[in-house]
């Protein structure tokens, strides 16, 4: 059925088709005739009040869900504000379209007003990007940007439209099929292959999975767990892939990684075997590459083949999707020990006695004090009220590892991060977007006082809104974690990194219109805690715990992954 | 010796940007790129010579068969494949060098495309080393002024081309409707 319509409703209708409920964005001049086709539209719109913000919580919606998260931004500076958010979910590989409006054909590259070079700026900010000039283009491009960011592994897709797209009519006809040859999507995995790398789990003696982000992404939770059980290894999430398998099953080892535990780093250095699941062999979990697991043949899966052996060589790669591959990889598992009778896998078992005892030697505890508030004590009471149930979102730095370490996710989609780009600012807009997704779920936003007065803005958006995002501000007056640094590989001269003026939250909620208070005594923590959920609506609560308290165990930058520093007292002792 | 990389890809403005953008994000520098319709009018051959290690290469041809707009990257450093170049240039001809310089262009198999009271344009083909040489000995004659085209390479091998073939819509949502809680 053809019908005519301006450029602005044939978008509106293929974002219908696309199932999209909700965009985050910020108008402007040309969008303006986007705008007004919104206005009476059942697409509902939320006004942050930064478009960086827009992407940030367009991810938390997406990261929460696995749905597409949708933006939208004006030209030039609109368009420019995005550019963090896109870079963030392209290295996080989440699924996310931007929208942003264009200055007229006629106009472009004539430096017209708010007129930036939005496709090239975003070329390589984005898995694909758009710059739609004729409304005869428009259905099609905007059906494709979904099916890219959703397909294969998942990434940001910018859509540039002119103005006179938006506004020009046309016959729109719906589109019934996507074309492009170029773009290989891989599913399936090598079946050869697949029964390779059972026989090679099955011969290890001390085998190890390595789960990340791509489990998440690959919505490849529960296939996880099969294989986690048929293979009866040790198993780490990574950072991005926390959750994936539930914090409180008995296999799981915590994270790996520069603040990764005593015994997961110990784990991965010992093993023989790396069963990599969608994971990218991260500086931040390597440590110094060519110490890293140096005893281990690795299986790599992942649905990229560019991450197959970018960092680390893989003696077994296995292109697929997670979804498919595991089931096969699980069931030829299972097929071969029946053929071989059950025998008991010796080998196994000492492992296990060693990785135990890892574990034990160097627990990781919340540290506690009668006097001050430790940041790990507010994690500890964090996770007990989350019960492993909560949404966490958080920034980057200290209160980002420390919620890492000591908080259980015992679901996928729970613990929502910037982990690749680590872009301070992200906790807070994300968890608006989280709480759009999740209207009845329990959202915590965990951030520094530093990333906290980067998004500062969105205090607006929650309260217009009335979303009860609990805002816990871990505040040790610092930026903590480059103060860290400082004090450990810099002689303690802190440069800039100390945050005085930090405002009073009673009086900065109160002026929104919802609750805030500080607490610094540990006495006082489980009962605010219980009074942020409790309130009804948005509550920011400002922690202040230990300035200087560090995050351990550490792998120095280049150390390898078992030359950990586990803590203040021994920090001239490596293991 | 540089190394070839051969692309087959969409006809689209800002596809040349992606290829390139590759490069330039990883540092390295592009020695000769060329661009053209093939006899597909929507599609393009570029063939771009560059000097980077064999790592850095297998990841860089990853990532550029991923673009979007890229059918197919391949690396023709080691294959079989034959490699051409052009050269257009301008020698300053004496009337003492004049028979020299033709004797030296047959040689190459250079043609003369003009010729003055100064001197000659000549074109020659061929590989990239042996232009090398013609140029230097071009150069002995005196000042001389060069363009050349980058390289041109077609591969003897026929690997077959793996196109994804048109999906319907309701396979694009099922596809991404797959990584949805809902």
């Amino acid at each position: 059925m053809s019908q005519l319509m301006n450029g602005a409703k044939i978008l509106l209708e293929c974002l219908s088709q696309e199932g999209v409920d909700v965009i985050f964005g910020y108008p402007g001049g040309v969008t303006l005739p986007f705008y007004d086709a919104l206005y009476d539209h059942p697409i509902r719109h939320v006004l942050v009040r930064h478009e960086q913000n827009a992407a940030f919580a367009a991810q938390g919606y997406s990261r929460s869900t696995g749905r597409v998260g949708v933006c939208c931004a004006t030209s030039g500076p609109g368009a420019t504000n995005l550019v963090t958010g896109l870079v963030d979910a392209m290295m996080d590989s989440i699924p996310i379209v931007a929208l942003t409006g264009q200055v007229s054909t006629k106009l472009i590259g004539t430096d017209a007003f708010q007129e930036a070079d939005t496709f090239g700026i975003t070329r390589s900010a984005t898995k694909h990007n758009y710059l739609v000039k004729n409304i005869k283009d428009l259905p099609s491009v905007i059906h494709e940007a979904f099916y890219i960011a959703a397909s294969g592994r998942p990434g940001p897709v910018l859509v540039d439209i002119a103005k006179d797209v938006f506004m020009g009519n046309a016959q729109y006809e719906p589109v019934n099929s996507i074309h492009l040859p170029g773009y290989k999507v891989y599913t399936e995995g090598h079946t050869g292959q697949i029964r390779r790398a059972a026989q090679m789990i099955l011969e290890a003696e001390r085998p190890m999975i390595y789960a990340g982000g791509g489990i998440i992404l690959g919505n490849a939770h529960d296939e996880l767990r099969e294989l986690v059980e048929a293979v009866d290894a040790p198993t780490v999430c990574t950072l991005m892939g926390l959750g994936g398998l539930p914090c409180e099953h008995r296999n799981f080892i915590s994270m790996p990684g520069m603040h990764g535990s005593y015994a997961a780093n110990m784990a991965m250095s010992g093993a023989d075997l790396l069963i990599a699941l969608g994971v990218r062999f991260d500086d931040r979990v390597t440590g110094r590459l060519a110490a890293f697991a140096p005893h281990a043949k690795i299986i790599h899966v992942d649905i990229d083949p560019a991450e197959i052996s970018k960092n680390r060589n893989a003696d077994l790669p296995i292109v697929g999707d997670l979804k498919r591959v595991l089931p096969k990889l699980t069931s030829v598992i299972r097929e071969i020990r029946t053929e071989s009778g059950n025998l008991e896998r010796t080998g196994l078992k000492a492992w296990w006695k060693q990785v135990r005892e890892w574990k034990e030697e160097n627990p990781l505890v919340p540290v506690y004090s009668t006097t001050e508030i430790k940041p790990q004590h507010l994690m500890a009471e964090i996770d007990r009220i989350s019960g492993g149930k909560a949404i966490i979102t958080s920034d980057v730095g200290q209160h980002q590892m420390w919620a890492a370490q000591l908080i259980r996710y015992n679901a996928p989609r729970l613990w929502i991060n910037s982990g690749g780009l680590g872009s301070m600012g992200f906790g807070l807009p994300s968890a608006i977007g989280a709480q759009f997704a999740n209207p009845d779920q329990l959202v915590f936003s965990i951030v520094g006082d530093g990333g906290f007065q980067m998004s500062l803005p969105e205090l607006a958006t929650l309260m217009n809104y009335g979303l009860p995002v609990k805002i816990i501000v871990m505040n040790n007056g610092y930026l903590g974690m480059v103060r860290q640094w400082q004090e450990l590989f810099y002689n303690n001269r802190l440069s800039s990194v100390t945050l005085d003026s930090f405002p009073d939250p009673s009086l900065l909620a109160g002026a929104y219109g919802f609750k805030g208070r500080t607490i610094e005594h540990p006495s006082e923590l489980a009962a605010a805690l219980q009074e942020a959920i409790e309130y009804n609506g948005p509550y920011l609560l400002n922690v202040k715990v230990t300035p200087t308290e560090n995050v351990y165990p550490m792998v120095p930058s280049g150390g390898a992954l078992n030359e950990m520093v586990l803590g203040p007292i021994q920090s001239s002792s490596v293991v | 010796m540089l190394q070839i990389i051969s692309l087959l890809m969409e006809n689209k403005t800002g596809a040349l940007m992606r290829v390139t953008g590759l490069l330039t994000a990883r540092g390295y520098n592009i020695e000769s790129l060329t661009v053209a319709r093939t006899l597909d009018s929507g599609l393009s051959r570029m063939t771009i010579a560059v000097d980077i290690e064999p790592h850095g290469r297998r990841q860089l041809i990853k990532q550029m068969n991923k673009l979007i707009n890229v059918l197919q990257a391949t690396d023709l450093t080691e294959g079989p494949a034959v490699t051409r170049e052009m050269v257009l240039m301008r020698v300053r001809a004496p009337q003492e060098s004049r028979t020299a310089i033709l004797k030296e262009s047959e040689i190459f198999g250079a043609r003369v495309v003009d010729s003055t009271v100064e001197g000659f344009a000549l074109e020659a083909t061929g590989d990239i080393e042996k232009l090398d040489e013609f140029i230097s000995i071009m150069q002995s004659y005196g000042e001389i002024e060069v363009t050349r085209s980058g390289a041109v390479t077609v591969s003897l091998d026929s690997k077959k081309l793996r196109l994804s073939p048109p999906i319907s819509r309701g396979e694009a949502v099922l596809v991404e409707e797959k990584n949805g809680v809902a």
